[in-house]
């Protein structure tokens, strides 16, 4: 799909490449964090940034998540583009009440007299133990709110185009990152350029069932379609959602009307998550072209747990996407190739680590 | 200060209270479905405070807004049209008396979460001196807002960058029907903003001149990189927190405290001081009174002969 001359960067610094271009690009933007100028730089993803525009341009912050989502709320209000980076989104629910009840209704509640450009990013931890407070998924708790957007990219390319979409938006962007995603690598121009926000991507063609993901699940999912197709001859079409609000409903009905089965994978808990508002727009709309109920696939309903012995089993995975598809398509593990691709899929370093066998291009 | 200035101080504070009068008799024909909390007897602080500010200085408010509004500018008719939810309203009726914003006049917006717009405030002047621009912020919070963590946060990071923004605290012992003793230990709240590393003081609020020198004097040192700056005014509540009536029936306060917070009023104080010096004689009262009452019937008048918005309205601006 790429030219393999095509220079590749890893997520991580595609976010880096794309902070780097919208404060060269726009001087009203800026950066603030806790430990946005500091040796490890967010996961390097802000390296270089104050020594390239200063300290009036790239801020470290007190431990103030609300009063300074406020603040750059304010900042936003009068012509500034703060971009404000948690390096856990678990941190940014002590900023609900500046997000819910400020960035997310300034415009709408003054009559669209002022907005509120500014992205927030949120880092979603997972593994070595990062245990109740520093690996949840809370996307579905911000989608829920009107007049917030917020967007999940996946692959390193999307992440430069989304965030530079997302710096020149004129409303709250919330940039929600995947940790493990960090070091995969895309095809990734070196020029300013955008991926428009609401608009999700095929990342893997196939017309047997569909395969709806969010970040890291989309990931997941690529992994899953690839055995599934090579040992099984069945076609996961997967669709990165890249956006939870504004969902990319018709992405999906397109693909559903084809396929007729669906799974959505969410890296977030099952109960309120967004997958299950995904698969009820589905049926309110495709219900007919349905050959089976849809599968929800989700993180369970109890926190993470730390020990890596608990945690072993917690987050499903390529198998737990490629049983779901057999199912819906009412096979049974004995199916021909079943063994083939579960041998690939078996994970061969450890489970509370990133996955280095593939690591892109998309 | 000229006596026009004087006289300029002495109306803004009768036209708020007239206006809030209107508003507190026309509200039992309950065609202003909103809530709305009344800041009559609190007018010498909105006034005193805003008189020492530039048109393009900023200000930041909270549920009891009005005064705030008037004080710095903002349009009467579009504010009296915002209650009736119409949709010549400042927010085209989506907001109330709790909503209210003129940017016009750098009235950025006011808001009922307590302490929410503090914040917003700080990142206002934060942008003044990101842009080098000459503009200051205040921010009109009250007593209750010390129990709040953002403000803490706030104070900290203004003091930390040293932003051009006046910290302006009405303080009337009360959250609803609570008294700070319930809800605070016993110090001094302008000790809070000291501790945070910036100058802070105390007076009373309702001298409407002493408000206006001091605040003339923080807004200055703001605007010369001087940094925050914090006053804290004792202020009295006269009505119920939220609504048009007394609420002395409910007996949370004694009648000795509401009589001498009313004997306190800083407009019949400031007509005495004016009528004593000769700035001002009862015929000129009595013009100021009546153009006032024009100006006011003819605010209700624009608001009621205003369209109704419809839900078809209310799908739009939800995002920019």
């Amino acid at each position: 799909m790429h030219d393999v001359a095509e220079r590749q960067l890893t997520f991580a610094e595609a976010i880096r490449e794309s902070l780097d271009q919208a404060m060269e690009k726009d001087s009203r933007v800026i950066v603030i964090g806790e430990g946005v100028p500091d040796p490890k730089a967010i996961f390097n993803t802000t390296a270089g940034l104050c020594q390239k525009y200063g300290a009036r341009r790239v801020f470290d912050m007190p431990l103030s998540e609300n009063g300074l989502t406020g603040a750059c709320i304010g900042a936003a209000l009068s012509g500034i583009r703060p971009v404000m980076i948690h390096q856990r989104i678990d941190f940014a629910l002590l900023a609900m009440d500046q997000l819910v009840n400020n960035a997310a209704k300034w415009h709408y509640m003054f009559n669209g007299k002022a907005s509120v450009p500014m992205v927030v990013r949120m880092i979603v931890g997972r593994g070595w133990g990062q245990g109740p407070q520093h690996s949840q998924s809370l996307q579905a708790m911000f989608a829920m709110v009107p007049g917030l957007k917020v967007v999940m990219p996946t692959t390193a390319h999307d992440a430069k185009g989304m965030m530079i979409a997302a710096i020149e938006d004129d409303n709250p962007v919330l940039f929600i990152e995947h940790r493990w995603l960090h070091h995969v690598s895309d095809n990734v121009p070196d020029y300013y350029y955008r991926v428009p926000i609401g608009q999700a991507r095929t990342l893997h063609e196939g017309s047997d069932v569909t395969v709806a993901a969010f970040s890291y699940m989309a990931f997941e999912a690529l992994i899953a379609a690839k055995s599934m197709s090579m040992e099984m001859g069945i076609g996961l079409d997967v669709i990165d959602m890249r956006t939870v609000r504004p969902l990319d409903v018709e992405s999906v009905l397109t693909s559903v009307r084809k396929t007729g089965r669906l799974i959505v994978a969410d890296t977030a808990f099952r109960t309120g998550s967004i997958a299950g508002e995904l698969i009820s727009q589905v049926v309110e709309q495709a219900f007919s072209f349905l050959k089976a109920p849809p599968v929800r696939i989700a993180s369970p309903d109890f926190p993470t747990p730390t020990s890596p012995f608990m945690a072993e089993d917690y987050y499903p995975g390529p198998q737990t996407i490629a049983d779901a598809a057999l199912d819906l398509m009412g096979k049974t593990k004995e199916a021909d190739g079943y063994r083939r691709m579960s041998a690939v899929l078996v994970r061969k370093g450890p489970h509370d680590a990133p996955n280095r066998e593939f690591s892109g291009p998309f | 200060m000229h006596d026009q200035t004087k006289r300029s101080l002495f109306s803004a504070m009768l036209r708020i209270r007239r206006v809030e009068e209107a508003l507190a008799t026309r509200y039992a024909e309950q065609m202003m479905r909103c809530p709305m909390h009344l800041c009559i007897g609190q007018e010498a602080i909105a006034v005193g405070v805003c008189a020492a500010l530039r048109k393009e200085d900023k200000v930041f408010s909270n549920h009891r807004a009005h005064g705030h509004y008037l004080a710095k500018g903002g349009d009467l008719s579009a504010m009296v049209a915002e209650l009736y939810g119409r949709v010549t309203g400042c927010c085209g009726g989506r907001g109330g008396s709790m909503h209210l914003v003129d940017l016009d006049v750098g009235f950025m917006g006011a808001t009922p979460i307590v302490g929410g717009t503090v914040p917003l405030a700080v990142g206002s002047a934060w942008a003044a001196s990101l842009k080098g621009t000459p503009d200051v912020t205040v921010s009109f919070l009250g007593d209750g807002c010390f129990e709040e963590g953002v403000v803490h946060e706030s104070l900290n990071f203004s003091a930390l960058h040293r932003l051009p923004i006046i910290f302006v605290c009405e303080n009337n012992d009360f959250s609803v029907y609570t008294r700070r003793d319930e809800r605070q230990p016993n110090r001094p709240i302008y000790r809070i903003a000291e501790a945070h590393g910036m100058p802070a003081v105390a007076a009373d609020g309702n001298d409407v001149e002493m408000v206006s020198s001091l605040v003339r004097t923080a807004v200055e040192n703001a605007r010369n990189g001087r940094g925050p700056q914090f006053l804290e005014f004792d202020a009295y509540r006269w009505r119920e927190h939220c609504g048009p009536d007394f609420d002395d029936h409910l007996k949370y306060r004694s009648v000795q405290e509401i009589e001498s917070g009313m004997n306190n009023c800083p407009i019949d104080r400031y007509r005495k001081v004016l009528l004593q010096s000769g700035c001002l004689d009862q015929q000129a009262c009595t013009g100021i009174e009546a153009q006032i009452r024009k100006e006011v019937s003819a605010a209700f008048e624009f608001a009621l002969a205003s369209s109704k918005p419809t839900i078809k309205d209310a799908w739009e601006k939800v995002y920019a």
